[in-house]
């Protein structure tokens, strides 16, 4: 049997590498998540989270270093590992032939789960994504945000210990995204591990208690969301929109300006206070700006830039 | 755990993609059983009584007896083919849904080998109902013709394991014509479905006795008809000889595709 070596090191990774066509993709990545964490992975496109993630349950060969997951190793376990483990993917991929309650049964088939306990479940899953309504309804008749919360439900059909979600929220409307958060908050509360990827800084600052900034296969930064934004950057940001360069100019002699950013027309200026150049905004005639204190996402371009990643 | 442990959980897994898709059926079993029906009915009454005039007897056999047991190995081929080609295609590529069997405990090996289960419960469903109009029509000799069942399904086993071979390398369903003209409809044509082949050149010959199908229909053809059975091991062999190494590489190259 495998021993368990660890229960409160759900994830452990040393030195976890995987290359295409001799470019590392994941690149010497230590990472350790303990239970009950919900952890978030920030990255541009390409930056190695759904890569990593596909390493976590076995979909992804590595190329060097070691992983474990709840005290097994991998990529050996991987079976052992997904009996324990729910995965909410990118792309949508339930049952388009069945009901909302036969994908539930039949994925918890997969599991070796009984009718019995199936049943029991399926009604508890039901109710937690609000579907009970829908049982009978086919896939095509489901909203977006109605298929995600199912995916999410049929990702718990096992009980399981660590849940991984790729972008759980990306296409939803405000009032889906926010019903999932609710529920990944819930199942956090019951001491779930989550690890979450996502392109909203929004959706991590709300969920997360741990954000990790990934570009091209490292990570840049591993902190409590707060702490990023005390940490990496300077707590102001005032965003000014198509200035002349003579009011640029102007504001630039602020000295207490620690940064300056231009992309487009919109220039970013970053620090504590900013006060000399709020008065020469104040008394020119230019009221297109922003003064606003600093988010994850200022964190986030600060470390991975404002190129595009296509 | 145990060998004999392992094998067992590598059924039951396999089983519960079986289970899955045969559930999927069920919802649409009419249009798809009146399909098993009409088609072979069409086949044998057009193809028997109006090509079956200017024939004769073939073997000792009215055309249209001739004619069924080919009729059946032929749909055994096609309905595996089809399900190991375009059906699992579909579930690899366009909805995904071997991904999301690949997030449970399930792996490549069990996923194919259910595939491979389902595509031969096809083939089943197709000869069973060929075997009822045959037995309508009077085309069936006696009960040995119930032995045919398990050889349609060694047949579809076969079959499906090389539709998925072809599978795994496909980017489109496009590429499935390849197989199909290229292979499967020659295959038809030289292996005795129409016409018995000691009418072929003896080159031609050999080629049709190294591919499956026509050690298909040796066994299926006495079976039907009430003729003896020869080289019955051989024939088995074949067929489960082509099955397995078929499975064996399609496992191996769709885990090269997905898990990378």
């Amino acid at each position: 049997m495998h021993a368990a070596a660890s229960q409160s090191e759900i994830v452990k990774s040393t030195k976890l590498s995987k290359l295409y066509a001799g470019k590392a993709v994941v690149n010497k990545l230590d990472l350790t998540i303990d239970s009950g964490c919900f952890c978030g992975i920030l990255g541009p496109n390409g930056a190695g989270k759904t890569t990593t993630l596909r390493m976590l349950v076995g979909h992804c060969p590595m190329d060097s270093g070691e992983l474990s997951i709840l005290g097994l190793a991998m990529p050996e376990n991987a079976s052992l590992v997904r009996e324990s483990i729910g995965v909410v993917p990118q792309m949508d991929n339930l049952d388009a032939d069945f009901s909302v309650e036969e994908n539930l049964y039949v994925y918890g088939r997969f599991f070796g789960l009984s009718s019995v306990v199936l049943k029991e479940r399926t009604k508890e899953l039901l109710e937690f994504a609000s579907l009970e309504e829908k049982a009978k309804c086919k896939i095509s008749e489901l909203s977006g945000g109605m298929r995600r919360r199912l995916t999410l439900a049929r990702a718990l059909i096992n009980k399981p210990k660590l849940l991984i979600l790729d972008e759980p929220t990306t296409g939803l409307d405000p009032q889906a995204r926010q019903a999932i958060w609710q529920k990944l908050r819930e199942l956090k509360k019951q001491g779930l591990t989550l690890i979450l990827t996502t392109h909203y800084m929004e959706e991590a600052e709300r969920l997360c208690d741990r954000v990790i900034v990934m570009d091209q296969g490292e990570i840049m930064a591993d902190a409590a969301p707060k702490e990023l934004i005390k940490g990496e950057i300077e707590s102001h940001v005032l965003e000014v929109h198509a200035a002349s360069e003579a009011l640029l100019e102007q504001l630039r002699c602020d000295s207490s300006i620690a940064r300056f950013e231009k992309s487009g027309d919109i220039c970013f200026f970053y620090g504590e206070k900013l006060n000399h150049a709020l008065e020469v905004l104040e008394e020119s005639s230019h009221d297109d700006y922003l003064f606003r204190p600093a988010n994850l996402e200022d964190v986030f371009i600060k470390l991975t830039g404002r190129d595009l990643r296509e | 755990m145990s060998k004999l442990a392992r094998v067992w959980l590598f059924l039951a897994r396999s089983q519960s993609i079986w289970s899955r898709h045969i559930r999927v059926w069920s919802k649409l079993a009419g249009p798809s059983l009146m399909g098993n029906f009409g088609e072979p009915v069409l086949y044998l009454l057009v193809l028997g009584y109006g090509l079956g005039q200017f024939v004769g007897e073939v073997e000792g056999l009215t055309y249209m007896a001739f004619l069924a047991s080919g009729v059946a190995c032929t749909s055994a081929v096609n309905a595996a083919s089809f399900e190991g080609m375009y059906s699992a295609y579909t579930r690899m590529e366009v909805q995904q849904t071997w991904l999301g069997m690949l997030a449970t405990p399930i792996n490549v090996g069990e996923v194919v080998f259910g595939e491979i289960l389902w595509a031969a419960t096809k083939s089943l469903i197709s000869v069973s109902a060929i075997l009822i109009v045959s037995m309508v029509l009077g085309l069936i000799a006696d009960g040995w013709a119930l032995f045919i069942l398990p050889v349609a399904f060694l047949t579809g086993l076969c079959f499906a394991s090389l539709a998925l071979v072809v599978t795994s390398s496909a980017k489109s369903y496009d590429f499935f014509l390849y197989y199909s003209t290229l292979f499967i409809t020659p295959m038809v044509l030289l292996s005795g479905v129409f016409f018995p082949i000691d009418t072929l050149p003896n080159a031609v010959q050999w080629l049709s006795k190294v591919l499956p199908l026509y050690h298909a229909i040796s066994l299926v053809r006495p079976l039907m008809t009430g003729g003896e059975l020869t080289s019955v091991f051989l024939h088995l062999f074949v067929l489960a000889t082509f099955g397995s190494a078929a499975a064996t590489l399609a496992t191996y190259r769709i885990k090269k595709r997905l898990i990378r």
